[in-house]
């Protein structure tokens, strides 16, 4: 077993695929589905788009398969803005993740929210050049997506709801598995790891460290400026804004309003001055009443 | 001890206090006028620079920063940081502080695909650092310097880390990489002893 930690060991493209993940902290990462929107996220202030073909919360609503968007999409997005421009692909659709790739998309996220196509396995993500961001709901999880290559992890909370309990549920529950690897001694790690379905030295690493070896953003639900200030209050490094934005009244004070609060998240009085007059937010749909099978945060394996 | 505050609006701001703890010094991350008019040296650290610039122009910042320097604070941008502080920006009109005499083109090397990490020799670099490795993220290129600026770096033919006074701009990453001699300068720029 090597002395050195994994992420040391690790090709120099790791470096500069961490390191845009490093340049996108402390910001938002907006869903947008044309160039107008594109337009609307950058001048509030988004540090990156997510170009999609439809946002989180009209998949729900449209039902069907749902997969990587048309590269016509992706392509007028790109021409439009010069923030970083993210893509998805379905979970383990490899096809999908190279064609972004081609497309030259900056961050390509192996998303439960569009339908698997894979029900076992993921995108062996080492052998892109393009760095991929992939969801968790624990420890274990995030661990293992690490270990594929992604170079970004956001806890999964439950797209397109509005709601922003699981997004927290998720956050905690990562945020206690990594106190929890702390406290442990050397000589459980190995059963730890076992336990947790996750590479040995990238749990040695966790132990040693307390963080994880790559930025942790949160997803799924945030709707208001108080959801993104509690998210990032929570230790989420950064967060991205689904149907939040562009499902509310009045888009683009609301994306403004949510940047300006994830910068000032600490900021009790700024937050309050924030969170005036931006109109209705996303209706969404409560968590707690939703049907086990149209959650989507358990895709992942 | 010199007081180094870190702009912590967004981008990698962290990596940024974690070096110059290294450097065994301390700095804050800053977000108001106030806490920058305390400091002697301030960082402006990667990320993207339409986010932060427009950041800076809501929290009345970029005045804040101007007046800061006039009275004679350092100032160290890196990537984003460094495209802030050039006086023309190539295409755009985005909010900046305008204070180093030079031009930048954003996105030079491309999009993500494209960021690389490259050597960037000893020749003409900083005193008593040895070669040192550069990570280019999504990187600007200076493509024109005034007759005040000084090249500290060059990759290829292209200026990568330039000083004038005692504003200091990178077109890389010193704060991902192991090297700390440019923060070291920073700080004796900032008056650090």
């Amino acid at each position: 077993m090597s002395e050195t930690l994994w992420s040391e060991r690790q090709k120099s493209t790791w470096r500069t695929k961490v390191g845009l993940a490093e340049m996108l902290k402390g910001g938002v990462i907006m869903d947008v589905t044309n160039a107008e929107q594109a337009k609307i996220a950058a001048d509030a202030g988004a540090q990156a788009v997510m170009a999609l073909e439809r946002v989180p919360a009209d998949i729900r609503a449209a039902g069907g398969v749902a997969r990587m968007s048309d590269p016509r999409i992706i392509e007028d997005i790109q021409k439009t803005v010069t923030v970083p421009v993210m893509a998805k692909c379905r979970i383990g659709h490899f096809v999908e993740a190279q064609i972004l790739e081609a497309l030259g998309v900056d961050f390509i996220d192996e998303s439960e929210v569009l339908t698997p196509a894979d029900d076992r396995f993921h995108v062996d993500k080492q052998n892109f050049r393009v760095p991929f961001v992939c969801g968790c709901r624990d420890l274990g999880e995030a661990l293992r997506r690490i270990g594929e290559g992604a170079a970004m992890i956001r806890t999964k909370g439950e797209a397109g709801t509005g709601d922003v309990v699981e997004a927290v549920r998720h956050l905690r529950t990562l945020c206690d598995g990594i106190r929890r690897l702390q406290l442990l001694p050397r000589e459980e790690l190995m059963a730890e790891a076992k336990e947790l379905g996750a590479p040995y030295d990238l749990v040695v690493e966790v132990a040693q460290t307390g963080k994880l070896p790559v930025p942790n953003f949160s997803a799924g639900g945030v709707a208001t400026p108080a959801d993104a200030a509690l998210m990032m209050q929570l230790g989420a490094e950064a967060v991205f804004v689904g149907s939040g934005i562009f499902k509310s009244e009045d888009p683009a004070r609301r994306a403004r309003a949510i940047v300006d609060s994830v910068a000032h998240y600490n900021d009790p009085e700024m937050l309050a001055r924030l969170s005036y007059d931006l109109g209705p937010p996303m209706s969404g749909i409560s968590v707690a009443g939703m049907l086990a099978e149209d959650r989507i945060a358990v895709r992942g394996w | 001890m010199a007081i180094i505050g870190v702009l912590a609006l967004q981008g990698d701001f962290s990596r940024h206090i974690g070096v110059i703890e290294a450097l065994g010094s301390s700095a804050r991350a800053v977000r108001t006028p106030k806490e920058i008019a305390e400091l002697d040296g301030l960082i402006i650290p990667g990320g993207e620079s339409t986010t932060i610039g427009m950041l800076m122009q809501r929290f009345a910042l970029l005045d804040a920063v101007r007046s800061a320097v006039q009275r004679g604070m350092a100032l160290f941008g890196t990537c984003a940081g460094a495209i802030l502080m050039a006086t023309e920006i190539s295409g755009s009109d985005q909010p900046r502080l305008g204070l180093i005499d030079m031009s930048v083109e954003r996105n030079a090397y491309g999009r993500q695909i494209e960021s690389f990490e490259a050597d960037i020799g000893d020749e003409q670099l900083l005193p008593g650092s040895e070669s040192l490795t550069a990570v280019f993220i999504r990187a600007p290129r200076i493509t024109r310097i005034g007759t005040t600026v000084r090249v500290l770096a060059r990759f290829e033919s292209d200026p990568v880390l330039v000083q004038q006074g005692h504003l200091l701009a990178a077109t890389f990453h010193p704060e991902l990489t192991e090297n700390r001699s440019i923060h070291a300068h920073f700080l004796k720029l900032s008056g650090h002893v």
